[in-house]
């Protein structure tokens, strides 16, 4: 195991460099230019001419390019073009909002979703199965942000229990108020995770259900509970965990949609407001982030297999590790 | 030692007078306004950074003019020019040097007394090379600012400049010490800067040490927004107590009906532009632009959008600027009047053009209802949606295009006609002339006549169409008063806001 997580380790930091440099060239290679954020209507060629010096977007390329990377090996993401703030120190705010967001969401969800898809399987043959099943489906197919905008007119406008959107000024200072204005962005997520969750913890579900190993287990004399709990949920486990790292990360990156619906101060507007504005360190910064961010989720889930799943140790470390 | 004391002792007494001037009557609603009370403001125009020479943009005027940083002279809501930090100023006989007396007992956030020495730095910044401001080209008539003593600014032009006190004010006067003002302020007026969190708030403290009247709350908070819906969503749950200009006209209705709230209409800049390249053909002729403008109905366009608010004005000028006319009927509605000028212009069988337009609103509402008016005429538009960057490439620095939407908010601006470098490329001698000798003139009458002709002259010729002036509505909670409601040049000032 020791080896697997250092030969890990070089493979997200090696993945890291690689997304970083990409994403370097590619916004590079998109039309428009930073200056224009800096101008209004009246100013002048020198005046834009002096905005890019300013920026330092007039320089060459392999020169912003190693400046950067020598910054990000520092840990140092830069400054923004437009805001002139530091970014590292602005994602670090945006993920006060954005990981609590993600977490919580991700945790309701799979809460919900774990025993309702169960029994949408084992329960197959009773009413509520396919209807719970039926549910979950609608509930892949409704978008987003049209269930945010819902949350918001009956909690918010109607009856007036919950804020509308924004997150206190005095961020976790005061958690009461933090939660609050939290809880119907979780909601909104947790409710579009779950749906597809669901789906997925069935379908597990129904495999492990039909399997041999469960009829053995069950004619040596096993009580279905006992069953299940030692061998059916184990089994159905491997292909959800690795569905629950592909949901987390898309969750993390896809908050956006409800970060705007509540005017929430998340890591998803910054990035937006970036490529609006072709703030490259900002996009950067962000993009990084989140790509590690997502690299290692994949690597915890991952690693969850390989504890769950005795094969997938023996088969890639040799047996030996 | 006694006299130490009688410095104390009158100091105090100062303190005194002014906390009672502080304390003024019942508003005229009859409730007592509550002089502690923080004003929650919503608004759609975050700052990009807090320094407007290097790209504030327009949340930093609205947050800060008159608010945090404070100008030799105020542009009232009303449009009218006040002294402020200038306690009176005097102008040479052949109009080049201008000598401002500045106000005695002035003082920086951070303590320091304000000195000539800060107020010539502070106008050589917007003037500097580098310098992001809009305004920049309006200034470049200084020749030299010089400070005397610390009471006496002189400063000197290359020629007469019938503007220059209006254009002071919105030159900021800063702490010529002061850091790092994109993040940062040192400034002189009743606010201080509490915090920005970058993408949600931005908090102004009272500052105690402020000169003159201290503002009428206990501070005000801008909330940010990036959509006109979650703005009003805001205001409707009591998250925010105004919202500082009304994007979302079909939202008005649930507060136009409703005691709780109160709706103002006052008088914007603002003018939406269909702008031609009058550069490049089919829009180098006269008769083309004035067929277009003629094609299109702005009064529909503006039901369609605004609901009966706004108001058409036929060329660049609002009716805040002092030489506005009316001028609707020089290339009115008349779908035949436009296929006899088109014809006349060789074009009997139509034409076909791009209309590149900006992506955000109305733009894309505005250009569908276009393309509408002008198939009527015979005259195919392709519509081509831009982002706010590309319009800035493309369009106003490459001038690469045909036709272009835009807005364009600022008052006084008809004297871009003067420029044939603008994007526009509107290139008329006599208007430029016009626009020139105006802003040369002796008195503030003969500038108004002036650019009132040129301004005919462009409408006569359509160097543009301009669609329509949009509405500026101010949506409050009813126990507020004292708020701007024409926020001329995107200002809006907090100070004298009650809440009761």
């Amino acid at each position: 195991m020791g080896r697997y997580l250092l030969r890990r380790t070089a493979f997200l930091l090696a993945s890291l460099l690689l997304a970083a440099s990409l994403l370097f060239v590619l916004l590079r290679l998109l039309p428009g230019d930073p200056a224009n954020a800096l101008v209004s209507v009246g100013a002048t060629p020198e005046q834009l001419a002096a905005a890019r010096r300013q920026l330092g977007s007039d320089l060459p390329l392999p020169q912003q390019f190693a400046s950067w990377l020598g910054g990000l090996a520092r840990l140092d993401l830069g400054t923004s073009f437009v805001s002139k703030l530091p970014v590292g120190s602005e994602i670090a705010a945006r993920l006060n909002v954005t990981v609590p967001l993600t977490l919580l969401a991700f945790v309701l969800a799979v809460v919900v979703a774990l025993p309702v898809g169960f029994l949408a399987a084992w329960r197959s043959d009773r009413w509520y199965g396919p209807l719970l099943n039926g549910v979950a489906q609608l509930g892949v197919a409704v978008p987003v942000f049209w269930i945010g905008m819902l949350l918001v007119t009956v909690f918010a406008l109607r009856l007036r229990v919950l804020p509308a959107g924004g997150f206190p000024r005095e961020d976790w200072a005061e958690p009461g108020r933090a939660l609050t204005s939290l809880l119907l962005p979780v909601v909104t997520i947790a409710l579009v995770m779950s749906a597809s969750l669901i789906r997925y913890v069935r379908s597990a579900t129904v495999d492990v259900l039909g399997s041999d190993f469960l009829r053995t287990a069950r004619a040596m004399g096993e009580s279905f509970g006992c069953a299940m709990w030692r061998h059916g949920l184990r089994n159905a486990s491997v292909p959800v965990i690795s569905i629950l790292g592909i949901e987390l990360a898309t969750t993390f990156l896809g908050a956006v949609v409800v970060e705007s619906v509540f005017t929430l101060p998340g890591l998803g507007t910054l990035l937006v407001e970036g490529i609006s504005e072709h703030d490259y360190p900002v996009i950067q910064g962000v993009l990084v982030v989140s790509t590690l961010a997502v690299l290692l989720i994949g690597f915890a889930a991952d690693v969850v297999q390989r504890l769950v799943d005795p094969r997938l140790r023996a088969h890639v470390g040799g047996g030996r590790s | 030692m006694n006299s130490k004391l009688a410095g104390v002792v009158a100091a105090l007494a100062l303190v005194l007078v002014a906390c009672g001037s502080g304390q003024e009557g019942p508003a005229g609603g009859g409730a007592t306004p509550d002089a502690a009370a923080v004003i929650e403001i919503g608004s759609l125009y975050e700052p990009q950074n807090l320094d407007n020479t290097a790209g504030g943009g327009q949340g930093v005027t609205e947050a800060f003019n008159g608010n945090v940083y404070e100008g030799l002279f105020r542009l009232t809501d009303a449009g009218k020019v006040d002294n402020l930090l200038a306690k009176e100023y005097a102008v040479s006989d052949d109009g080049l040097t201008y000598t401002f007396e500045l106000r005695d007992g002035v003082t920086f956030h951070s303590g320091k007394a304000l000195t000539a020495a800060d107020v010539k730095h502070s106008i050589e910044r917007v003037t500097a090379d580098d310098s992001q401001s809009a305004r920049k080209s309006n200034l470049e008539v200084i020749e030299s600012v010089e400070a005397p003593d610390d009471g006496t600014v002189v400063v000197k032009l290359a020629h007469r400049s019938v503007s220059l006190v209006y254009n002071l004010t919105y030159v900021w006067i800063v702490n010529a010490g002061a850091k790092d003002l994109a993040t940062a302020e040192d400034g002189t007026g009743p606010y201080t800067l509490g915090a920005w969190k970058r993408g949600s708030t931005l908090s102004l403290d009272r500052f105690p040490g402020y000169w003159g009247t201290p503002p009428a709350n206990g501070g005000v908070v801008f909330h940010y927004f990036t959509d006109a819906t979650a703005l009003n969503n805001a205001l409707l749950t009591n998250a925010v107590d105004i919202v500082t200009s009304q994007q979302s006209p079909d939202a008005l209705e649930q507060f136009t009906g409703n005691p709780d709230y109160k709706v103002s209409e006052g008088h914007s800049t603002t003018k939406l532009l269909l702008a031609f390249n009058d550069r490049r053909a089919p829009f180098d002729k006269p008769l083309v632009r004035k067929a277009v403008s003629s094609a299109i109905d702005d009064a529909k366009l503006l039901e369609s959008i605004w609901a009966g608010h706004g108001s058409l004005i036929g060329s660049m000028v609002p009716p805040t600027d002092p030489w506005y006319e009316d001028l609707t009927k020089v290339n009115p509605y008349d779908v035949e009047l436009a296929k006899r000028q088109l014809a006349q212009a060789g074009y009997a069988k139509g034409l076909r053009f791009t209309l590149d337009t900006p992506s955000y609103d109305p733009h894309p509402t505005a250009a569908a209802f276009i393309k509408s008016e002008l198939a009527k005429v015979g005259i195919t538009v392709d519509i081509n949606v831009i982002t706010a960057d590309e319009w800035y490439s493309k369009v106003y620095k490459n001038h690469d295009f045909a036709a272009t939407l835009q807005e364009h908010v600022n008052d006084r601006d008809v004297v871009w006609y003067g420029d044939p470098g603008f994007y526009w490329g509107y290139d008329d001698e006599q208007v430029s002339e016009w626009i020139k000798d105006a802003e040369r003139a002796r008195t503030p009458e003969e500038q108004t006549e002036l650019l009132k002709k040129a301004n005919r002259r462009i409408a006569e010729n359509a160097a543009s169409d301009w669609l329509y002036l949009y509405p500026q509505i101010v949506v409050a909670a009813s126990n507020l008063s004292g708020y701007p409601v024409n926020g001329l040049n995107s200002q809006f000032y907090a100070y004298g806001i009650k809440k009761s």
